[in-house]
């Protein structure tokens, strides 16, 4: 005697094949989607732009000439904003976390200082822009400088860094610390020596891809006013300066058909910087990463 | 823990790099400027080396011709900071209120309310005209209907009057199609322009795409049977062939009609305003306001726009002079 029919099982389990066959080849989809528009997109700015993306480009200031137009001043202009950013917001933002990690004792205040930072994460660039235009540039009188710029970019990055470098932190396990306490370190000694060291792979990580964030980040610098056209490089940091993602724009913007390819090598020149920033916090996370 | 240190030493010796790799290349930069320098404004090189530091802001109509004023000058006072920002005719002016800037472009006279800003601020400024514009009210190059319009019609198609409007409405031998409007943006000082001299300050469709990057506008009309948009002469002349322009009381917008003024009332004037004080304290300032008199209208020229009479420009350098 038979207790299972199999005609009837293989008639359910068809359906229920085809089903899930359905939602497999959705879920394709879905992710094809994706890389399918930066295939696109990468084709179509590489296309447009390869041409004009010479040694002459990288060398030459801005020019209304679009074979002579270079992007010297803005490559310049954002090396000098992330010289500004990256220790501003990597040790406010690491010294926050070990605080909040750390020291901080689980009480309200400590919670809603938690809190904010995530909200502060959620907040629209273009608010800091406004912010930093009230506060760094009007307020504290620092122009539309570089250091302006670079204090407003770190306020924006800063809550990224935070919470990345939070769980840095907490990825390091609690036996570590006590092994540390049972050899007679104090608190400090302990994150000096035993946390930070334990959780430098997951900060810097984090502090790249927050510093990759800043670097394409064009809101705020609209808001505070960066200019877009001068023939100077920046000599301190109260000097004007202009960044990448505003020269871009401003080339995308003209009439003529030729600068929409020069934008397009800008393009290119600022992906280029975000791919290097991004594959060192690969290579850092990679080299750094199976301690425990 | 040693690779801790590594890493540590790595990242300061990197930020060292790059920021003395930063400071060498300002050493060079008056070197570059001097020799990318094109030789067409060489003439008159001035005979004492300024230094200093010159900002701007304002029109996005306006800034081509700038930028092309500030490449020349940058090859004849290399050592003379000049940095326009292009924030549009309206954020140029908060800037100027605000006192950052030496000089505001605008695409439209200063309106009453940032004068009185002005005034309250303690600025004294003066307005010089640089060059000429021809607003150009564009359409498909497929819409056959709507060739030549009245400043009426203009008026009846742009207004907002709180319904939907067809082709039909404006003419009823037009096609019964919906129309589709595309304009700069409410920051620009072409959108305060056209909302004057077309529609006496009443609103704009509502239903407009408003865009502050003019190839937006170009790119709207262009895909769209039913659109009509207006910008800058220069962007309409650099999408010829994408676009077709509207003549305004039987007059089509060209270098000539636009210089005559008979490509009335939509051809307009570009202005910069100048801090009358950054114009006697700064001598680098003066200078570069100078220098863009002088070669505004050559300037003009190549970028797209119309040159001033020379007359005008004679009288703006005389009204600068007073300044000094």
């Amino acid at each position: 005697m038979r207790y299972i029919d199999d005609t009837v099982v293989m008639k359910r389990m068809t359906k229920r094949i085809t089903f899930n066959k359905i939602w497999k080849a959705l879920f394709f989809l879905a992710t094809t989607f994706a890389l399918v528009t930066l295939a696109v997109l990468l084709y179509r700015i590489v296309t447009q732009g390869v041409d004009y993306l010479t040694i002459d480009f990288l060398t030459n200031f801005a020019s209304r000439f679009a074979d002579k137009a270079g992007i010297k001043a803005a490559l310049v202009g954002s090396l000098w904003l992330m010289a500004v950013v990256a220790p501003v917001s990597i040790i406010l933002g690491v010294g926050t976390a070990i605080y909040l990690e750390e020291y901080a004792k689980k009480n309200k205040l400590n919670d809603f200082i938690r809190l904010n930072i995530s909200n502060l994460a959620g907040v629209p660039s273009i608010v800091f822009g406004l912010l930093g235009l009230t506060i760094f540039v009007r307020m504290m009188g620092l122009g539309k400088s570089v250091l302006a710029a670079g204090l407003t970019m770190s306020l924006l990055i800063l809550p990224v860094i935070i919470v990345a470098a939070q769980e840095a932190i907490r990825a390091v396990p609690n036996e570590q610390r006590e092994a540390s306490y049972g050899m007679g370190a104090t608190k400090w000694q302990t994150i000096v020596h035993v946390v930070l060291p334990a959780a430098i792979p997951g900060i810097l990580t984090g502090s790249i891809l927050a510093l990759s964030r800043a670097i394409g980040e064009t809101a705020p610098l609209v808001v505070i006013g960066i200019p877009v056209i001068l023939q100077f490089l920046p000599n301190g940091l109260l000097s004007q300066f202009t960044a990448l993602p505003m020269q871009i724009y401003d080339w995308a913007k003209r009439p003529q058909e030729e600068f929409q390819h020069v934008a397009a090598a800008g393009i290119l020149v600022l992906m280029t910087v975000l791919l290097l920033m991004n594959s060192i916090a690969i290579f850092i996370r990679n080299k750094f990463q199976k301690r425990y | 823990m040693k690779k801790w240190k590594y890493l540590t030493m790595t990242a300061v010796m990197g930020s060292a790099l790059m920021l003395g790799a930063c400071g060498s290349d300002s050493a060079q930069n008056g070197n570059n400027a001097e020799t990318n320098a094109p030789a067409s404004s060489g003439q008159d090189a001035a005979d004492e080396k300024l230094q200093g530091a010159v900002a701007g802001d304002g029109s996005s109509t306006v800034a081509p011709i700038i930028e092309a004023v500030v490449e020349e000058y940058a090859g004849t006072q290399p050592d003379v900071k000049v940095s326009v920002g292009v924030s549009g005719t309206g954020g140029g002016f908060e800037k100027f209120i605000a006192g950052e800037t030496d000089f505001s472009n605008a695409s439209r006279p200063v309106k009453d309310e940032e004068k009185a800003k002005l005034d309250e601020a303690g600025i004294a400024f003066t307005q010089l005209p640089i060059a000429y514009d021809g607003l150009s009210v564009v359409v498909n190059p497929e819409n056959d209907w709507a060739k030549d319009l009245t400043v009426e019609q203009l008026k009846k198609i742009w207004v907002e009057d709180g319904k939907e409007k067809k082709w039909s409405d404006i003419d009823p031998s037009w096609p019964d199609e919906k129309i589709v409007y595309y304009s700069p943006g409410t920051d620009s000082g072409t959108y305060d322009y056209f909302d004057e001299v077309i529609l006496d300050g009443a609103d704009l469709a509502k239903s407009a795409t408003l865009s502050e990057d003019d190839n937006m506008l170009v790119q709207g009309v262009a895909g769209d049977k039913n659109a009509i948009g207006f910008f800058g002469y220069a962007y309409y002349l650099e999408n010829k062939d994408k676009l077709s322009v509207v003549k305004v009381n039987g007059v089509e917008p060209t270098n000539e009609t636009i210089e005559a003024g008979e490509y009335s009332p939509l051809s307009r004037e570009l202005y910069t305003y100048v801090k009358n004080s950054a114009m006697k304290d700064n001598a680098a300032a003066y200078d570069f306001v100078k220098f863009t008199l002088e070669h505004a209208g050559d300037m003009a020229e190549a970028v797209g726009y119309v040159s001033l009479p020379e007359e005008k420009y004679t009288e703006a350098l005389k009204t600068l002079e007073g300044l000094k």
